[in-house]
C-alpha cells in the first residue's frame, strides 16, 4: 500500500502542512556528526570570529533538511523526492542559549505534471521574520 | 585568486565506496527531529516496498563527503576554504537511495566564473552502485568571496 497522495487528490496551489523547527547548540552538533560536516564555523566562536562573522550560523544544509521535512511529512515515503534544490540566501545566526533559533516553513504545491504524476513544491523557510532560502523547490512522484 | 583550471572540467572518483548504514540513517533523521517510520523501522520502510530504511533527501552530503573533499582539500586545487560560502544545493535522484546501498562518487569542478570578485564554483558528484547504475547527482555551488569582498 503506497502511503503517498494520489495524483488525483492533488491540486495547484494546495498548501503543505507547516512546520516549526527550533535549531539549538545541540542540535548543530548533533547535525554535524550526523552528517559529517564539521566545519569549525558551525560550532567555534574563535573561527566564526577569525573570518569575520558576528557568531555561530546553523549549516545551511541543516535548514534545507528541516525544509525537506515539510515535503516528506506531506508524501510520507521520502523515496518518492525525485529532486531536491535550494540557494542559500541569508544565514540562520544561533545563540548559545536554551531557545536557540526558530525557523517557520511553509511549502505549496506550485505545478503538477500530469504525464509523469509528479507534483512541485515550492518552500518558503523564515528566521526572524525574512526568507534564508531562495527557490527552495522539490519534485516528488505521486501515486 | 580564482582554482587551478586544470582541475574544471575532470572527472574524479573516488576509490572508495560509501555504504549506506542503517544506524547513520536514523542518526540523520534524528538530527533534524524526524520520526517518518521509514527512517527508522525497518519493517515499515519494508512494507512500503523498500529494500531497507529509506535516506532522507539531503543525507547525500554524508554520502559524497569524502569524495568532494579529497579534491576541495587538495592544495593543488588553490581553494581558500576560510572565504567559501555555500550558495545553493540540490539532489536529482535516479532511485531512492536506502540501507544497504554500496555507492561509489565520481566529483567533478564542472565550472569556475568570476561576478563581481567573487568566484562561483559549480560543483557535481555522481553516485552510482557497483554495476555502475546511477542513483542520484549531487549539484552544489560554492561562492569563494575575493579579497575585497
Amino acid at each position: 500500500m503506497s502511503l503517498v497522495p494520489k495524483f488525483e487528490s492533488v491540486s495547484v496551489g494546495d498548501e503543505l502542512a507547516p512546520l516549526t523547527m527550533t535549531v539549538d547548540r545541540a542540535r548543530l552538533v548533533r547535525y554535524a556528526g550526523a552528517s559529517s560536516d564539521f566545519n569549525r564555523i558551525h560550532w567555534s566562536e574563535s573561527t566564526a570570529a577569525a573570518v569575520g562573522l558576528p557568531g555561530i550560523l546553523a549549516h545551511g544544509m541543516l535548514t534545507m533538511a528541516l525544509a525537506g521535512r515539510v515535503v516528506t511529512n506531506w508524501v510520507g515515503d521520502p523515496g518518492a523526492v525525485l529532486e531536491f534544490g535550494t540557494r542559500f540566501t541569508r544565514p540562520v545566526f544561533v545563540p548559545d542559549d536554551a531557545e536557540g533559533a526558530t525557523i517557520d516553513f511553509t511549502a505549496a504545491v506550485r505545478a503538477l505534471d500530469a504525464d509523469a504524476r509528479t507534483a512541485q513544491v515550492d518552500i518558503t523557510a523564515k528566521y526572524n521574520g525574512q526568507t534564508v532560502l531562495g527557490r527552495a523547490r522539490a519534485t516528488v512522484a505521486l501515486s | 585568486m580564482p582554482v587551478d583550471p586544470s582541475f574544471i572540467g575532470k572527472p574524479f572518483p573516488y576509490p572508495m565506496s560509501y555504504i549506506v548504514g542503517v544506524e547513520k540513517i536514523r542518526d540523520f533523521a534524528s538530527a533534524i527531529g524526524d520520526d517518518n517510520p521509514l527512517y527508522h523501522d525497518r519493517d515499515a520502510a519494508r512494507q512500503a516496498g523498500h529494500a531497507d530504511l529509506v535516506a532522507p533527501p539531503t543525507f547525500g552530503v554524508a554520502i559524497i563527503t569524502r569524495a568532494q573533499d579529497e579534491v576541495l582539500f587538495n592544495p593543488a586545487l588553490g581553494l581558500d576554504y576560510s572565504r567559501v560560502v555555500h550558495g545553493d544545493q540540490r539532489f536529482v535522484f535516479q532511485r531512492p537511495v536506502v540501507a544497504g546501498d554500496e555507492l561509489f562518487c565520481t566529483f567533478f569542478v564542472d565550472s569556475s566564473r568570476m561576478v563581481q570578485g567573487n568566484e562561483f564554483l559549480g560543483l557535481r558528484t555522481e553516485v552510482a552502485d557497483p554495476a555502475g547504475e546511477p542513483v542520484l547527482t549531487v549539484y552544489g555551488t560554492l561562492v569563494v568571496r575575493g579579497p575585497d569582498a
